[in-house]
């Protein structure tokens, strides 16, 4: 077994998923095949091979530190679930 | 012919003629729309009202004597992952149902400024997570061929909306497949542009290092002519490259003298349909007619592209999905007890199945203990793959392989075995790894069912593959479509 129910619990929780006992069951047995599939990249010697994070390669991008257009505080909260005044409200964290 | 049913350069000519006007062409697709869209379902918001309008705008324009591009009065569908702006945004998911963007995509904009008429927004894999349209929060829409099959995916809308005859083109978005995979299993055409070359500003992110917009059209022309007005420098996408742009219609040359044509052996041998394989055989015939010089070639670490894929592209996903907690924009479970029940109850109501397969894959495969050997191998077998095309590219100026490894499968077939799903893309996947561009063209049918070709070029090389694919098409007798009308 690549990954077991403990794990996928867990792994659930660090995305802040709540998985009910049979979602756990079927996400194992699916996550295990995916995972052993992927495993497939360990038959290659790749310790001298450097990574490639981006199809091209970054650079820093700059520009003037002038103000420009922005989205108004009405735009940014016109989505929000629940807000007041311009804040965004979510529920009591103390 | 109905309007509905020709190109954009057909149409463009009309308009430029005062054959036609952009209304009436907008009246012929949406009635069109009104006789197919229930059978096909391509559609998760119509944007009728804002159609019209803008067709009318086209219209005072043409009649006021001022010039306007081919793009202008052309009914175009664009994939629901493209933020749109007072139009209904949600990538295919019940997180983001109730979604209203404050500003529109760069790449849907630029086709916008051009006097495109935006017939909707189409429908999608949720987060564009998916190969053949059936994880959408809302609905599958049908492959226009078969109404039993999937139209293949994520982009499947967009690809079901050009194929149906219900847009005259349409936008969608690729990470591993989901431009060309969806337009080979409905016979149009589709292209996945360079890494870069297509802003990505306003594209609701799945990976981001992968994900790239490309157009649905009718041919390759059409192909070129969008491409001339999607791509373009954005200041605000960090990886949108600048080069000087072409006038992409010039690539389209039916002369195919000096080419050189290499076909990776590994994407003509196991798993792929024997008859997909004689299409692209077929094809391979006819490119040599015109003039390319075909030959093998190999890509040895190919068959480790699908490995390497379904672990980049969930990690990036579980990044770029943490933002969907519930505080800023889309759903929130009502009356969370705590925050971090709103986050977990959220999330959990929010996303389907595929969503919280991958974004647990990439969690996962970012945690403490597991990242060196996933996610740090992955990020190098890429660079392996990326060698493997440039050494080929040292002899060969496009590669060509199917572009799916079968024809449409039935809707249902695959949903209960996700790596079988995984298995449609395996012919494309390795093309986002290395950022290349590719196109997809329609090559044969199969039982009734249509083939694709996929030509892969060099970064920045979309004009040869254009030259390739308007050579093969010229030669290629395609007078098929799907025959809507005479099924129930």
């Amino acid at each position: 077994m690549a990954i077991s129910k403990k794990e996928v619990r867990h792994v659930a929780w660090l995305a802040r998923l709540d998985l009910t006992d049979s979602e756990v069951e079927k996400f194992t047995e699916q996550l295990d095949v995916i995972l052993e599939h992927a495993g497939k990249i360990s038959e290659l010697d790749v310790a001298h091979v450097p990574s490639t994070s981006h199809a091209i390669p970054l650079k820093n991008v700059l520009r003037d530190d002038k103000v420009g257009v922005c989205l108004t505080p009405e735009e940014a909260l016109s989505n929000a679930p629940k807000k007041e005044g311009q804040a965004f409200v979510v529920p009591r964290i103390v | 012919m109905e309007l509905y049913q020709m190109t954009i350069h057909e149409l463009s000519e009309k308009l430029a003629v005062k054959e036609v006007s952009a209304k009436e062409i907008a009246e012929s697709v949406f009635a069109r729309i009104d006789s197919v869209e229930d059978k096909v379902k391509s559609y998760l918001t119509l944007t009728r009202d804002i159609a019209m309008e803008q067709a009318e705008r086209v219209d005072k324009k043409i009649a006021n004597g001022e010039k306007v591009g081919p793009l202008a009065g052309i009914p175009t569908a664009i994939k629901d992952v493209m933020c749109t702006k007072g139009v209904r945004t949600t990538s295919g998911s019940k997180i983001l149902d109730n979604f209203i963007p404050v500003y529109t995509a760069t790449a849907v904009q630029n086709l916008l400024n051009e006097g495109i008429v935006m017939t909707g927004k189409t429908n999608m894999d949720e987060f564009a997570m998916g190969s053949s349209t059936e994880n959408s929060g809302f609905f599958t829409t049908r492959n226009p061929w078969d109404l039993e099959r999937v139209p293949g995916g994520s982009s499947g809308g967009s690809a079901a909306a050009v194929a149906a005859e219900e847009a005259i083109f349409s936008l969608g978005s690729d990470t591993g497949g989901s431009i060309r995979q969806p337009a080979a299993l409905c016979g149009i055409v589709g292209m996945k542009p360079t890494y870069g070359l297509v802003s990505r500003y306003g594209l609701i992110a799945f990976a981001s290092s992968l994900d790239q917009i490309g157009p649905f059209t009718k041919d390759v022309t059409d192909c070129a002519l969008v491409l001339n007005y999607l791509v373009g420098h954005d200041s605000m996408d960090s990886t949108s490259v600048t080069i000087d742009k072409p006038d992409y219609t010039k690539s389209l040359i039916n002369n195919l003298k000096g080419v050189k044509i290499g076909v990776p052996k590994e994407l003509m041998t196991e798993g792929i349909d024997s008859d997909v394989k004689k299409a692209v055989e077929n094809a391979l015939e006819i490119l040599s007619k015109n003039g390319a010089i075909v030959a093998e070639t190999s890509l040895p670490h190919l068959e480790y592209g699908l490995s390497a894929y379904y672990i980049i592209a969930p990690a990036e996903a579980s990044s770029n999905l943490a933002r969907f907690d519930g505080v800023r924009y889309g759903y929130r479970v009502p009356d969370p007890e705590d925050l971090m029940d709103m986050y977990m109850r959220t999330r959990s109501e929010g996303f389907g199945d595929e969503v919280k397969r991958r974004i647990m894959l990439g969690t996962y495969a970012l945690s403490a203990g597991y990242y060196e050997a996933y996610y740090g191998k992955a990020q190098k077998v890429r660079t392996l793959i990326s060698r493997d095309f440039s050494r080929a590219f040292e002899e060969f100026d496009v590669l060509v392989s199917p572009t799916s490894p079968t024809t449409a499968f039935k809707i249902g077939e695959r949903v209960a075995d996700p790596l079988q799903m995984y298995l449609s893309d395996i012919c494309t996947i390795p093309v986002n790894l290395a950022g290349l561009p590719g196109i997809s063209v329609p090559c044969g049918i199969v039982n009734g069912l249509p083939v694709g070709l996929q030509i892969i070029g060099k970064a920045l090389g979309e004009e040869m593959l254009l030259r390739v694919a308007y050579s093969f098409e010229q030669s290629f007798e395609w007078s098929e479509k799907p025959r809507l009308e005479t099924r129930d």
